[in-house]
């Protein structure tokens, strides 16, 4: 096997995600580890600073290049990707597990007749390699092996760590390209507000039934406001239309694992706390000092929100 | 129009998770396995299109596993699906392997339009519709909040990180059901009672190889116990406190 390592970078209006740092330095550890190759590859018309992937340990990048891709199409990405693997002899495929990569990898994995090992949240090269993933939300974990020689594995955003950049500047070469599969091809984008998104917040500020009508999620929203952070919801509030369901953690929502989740007047029932224990810290008030969300909780208030969370806004507010 | 709703018979989303005698797989028992969460919405996207295609069209719903997946897919009949197909199989297969495996069973059924859940909640690799998709040649739009049929013309909407994309193209095609997609339909008594004269037919899923390997199922690592700052408002400046200094998150 030449473990000749794949890493795509996504990008959305020209700029690289974060997450796509966070698994180029994944390609770079697994690429010492294994002793192969690793090399970068991002798709889109004008794409800025491809070249800070160098600060993370690759040290080259294509970019194929084309005007209709100025937008994401499953088709062309993934006939492009397909083509540059095996016109380059790549055997590993690494892609961030966004919703793009997502949507991609289980896709390029069809050309190379593998299975993708999807939301990678760890690897190990002491017996060849294995990788492990949560599984029922997060539940269980399980260690997985890829007997093919293909792979293709996606990482879960917040979870390996990119690293201090170093000032390596990686060497991009651009290449026009002309995919012929448009077949699946998204027109528009469209942003729901200037909330950030759950899935990629640092800190996420989460309310439960707890807060008894969609209007009292204005404390919530205003507490968020005040960290910088997303707005989630437990599912019994997304199920009563209180709130979208984008913002759902849980089973049925999202997984996320942030630097601070803050639970207020969320129980913990066993799926929602399967999408969100794996955050740095937690953080729970509720008015139930038996309620399970204390079990997996770093700090606790055992209160009632409508008097502990106006005095957090305020605390925070006097701090400054 | 013949449509097709692929279904898969998961634990519920309340089941506390135990390891299993083999360490790979869960222990089953005192689950209760329920048709894929995601699956409802894909099996209510195939009626609502069948019901705007009228009587000429139908849904057939696929499921592959053992005989207990007959659950579900009976669910499905009782929601109004006209029938149902079981590709038995008992061994565990990589999305992969079951993607092969439902190409399959689409081909013989020569349906244009299959809806999936966007993920089950069990292995929750959510791959399978996309890689089925591309083994048969068909468009596929993953993780879909509203999808419209206009002809062959087909355009979706698919969430994405704060905020959705507005996806076009056309049949042949794979929809994966996201929840909020619709408002799925409660079986009703007349359903279930026809759903007893609807058949499902049997027969054994094609062989395909698995191409990754579990070797072990495993706990999370558990949490250390954490501490209860107080009571009420009084204990919010400690929990600040302790947010900026120990844990250094805000």
């Amino acid at each position: 096997m030449a473990n000749k390592i794949l890493v795509f970078l996504e990008q959305r209006n020209g700029q690289i995600k974060k997450a796509s740092f966070e698994a180029a330095k994944v390609g770079a550890d697994m690429a010492s580890s294994l002793n192969g190759e690793v090399e970068a590859v991002v798709i889109g018309n004008e794409v800025a600073k491809t070249e800070r992937v160098g600060n993370y340990g690759i040290s080259k990048v294509t970019h194929l290049k084309n005007s209709e891709l100025g937008f994401y199409s499953p088709s062309a990405y993934k006939e492009l990707l397909n083509n540059f693997i095996s016109e380059n002899g790549f055997d590993i495929f690494l892609t961030a597990n966004t919703s793009l990569g997502k949507d991609l990898a289980p896709r390029v994995s069809v050309g190379l007749d593998t299975s993708p090992v999807m939301d990678c949240v760890a690897f190990n090269y002491e017996n060849g390699l294995t990788a492990t993933r949560p599984v029922y939300a997060g539940k269980a974990l399980l260690d997985i092996k890829v007997t093919s020689d293909n792979k293709v594995f996606t990482i879960r955003p917040n979870v390996f760590s990119p690293g201090k950049p170093g000032s390596e500047s990686a060497n991009v070469t651009v290449t026009e390209v002309s995919p012929t599969n448009f077949g699946t091809k998204v027109i528009e984008e469209k942003k729901a507000g200037d909330k950030l998104d759950v899935a990629e917040a640092n800190i996420i500020v989460s309310g439960g039934r707890g807060w008894k009508a969609a209007e009292n999620f204005s404390t919530v929203e205003e507490l968020a406001g005040l960290l910088g952070a997303a707005v989630g919801a437990s599912r019994a509030v997304v199920d009563a239309g209180w709130r979208p369901h984008s913002e759902q953690v849980g089973q049925t929502g999202k997984t996320v694992s942030p630097n601070l989740y803050i639970a207020l007047a969320i129980s913990g029932a066993i799926q929602h706390l399967a999408g969100m224990r794996s955050s740095k810290f937690i953080v729970a008030v509720n008015k139930d000092k038996d309620a399970p969300i204390f079990q997996v909780a770093d700090y606790g208030i055992i209160g009632d929100v409508f008097e502990v969370v106006p005095a957090m806004i305020e605390e925070i507010k006097k701090a400054g | 129009m013949k449509i097709a709703v692929c279904t898969n018979h998961v634990p519920d989303t309340a089941t506390k998770v135990m390891i299993g005698e083999d360490g790979k797989t869960i222990e089953p028992k005192d689950v209760t396995y329920v048709v894929n969460p995601y699956d409802e919405y894909a099996i209510e996207e195939a009626l609502k299109t069948k019901e705007q295609f009228g009587d000429d069209s139908s849904v057939v719903a696929i499921s592959l596993g053992t005989d207990a997946n007959k659950e579900s897919i009976k669910k499905a009949l009782a929601m109004g699906v006209d029938s149902g197909v079981l590709l038995k199989d008992e061994s565990q297969r990589d999305s992969l392997s079951v993607a092969k495996a439902l190409a399959e069973e689409i081909k013989a059924q020569d349906t244009k339009l299959v809806f999936f859940g966007k993920q089950s909640v069990d292995y929750d690799n959510g791959a399978v519709g996309q890689m089925t998709a591309e083994i048969l040649g068909y468009n596929c739009v993953t993780v879909a909040v509203d999808f419209k049929l206009d002809g062959d013309k087909i355009t979706a909407e698919r969430e994405i990180e704060g905020g959705t994309e507005i996806v076009e193209t056309s049949l042949p095609c794979i929809i994966t059901a996201q929840k909020g997609l619709n408002e799925p339909r409660y079986a009703s008594l007349k359903g279930i009672m026809q759903a007893k004269r609807k058949t499902i037919e049997e027969k054994d899923a094609v062989s395909a190889d698995n191409t990754t390997e579990v070797l072990q199922m495993k706990k999370p690592a558990a949490k250390a116990p954490g501490k209860i700052v107080g009571e009420g408002p009084e204990a919010v400046p400690e929990l600040i406190r302790l947010l900026k200094e120990e844990a250094k998150v805000i």
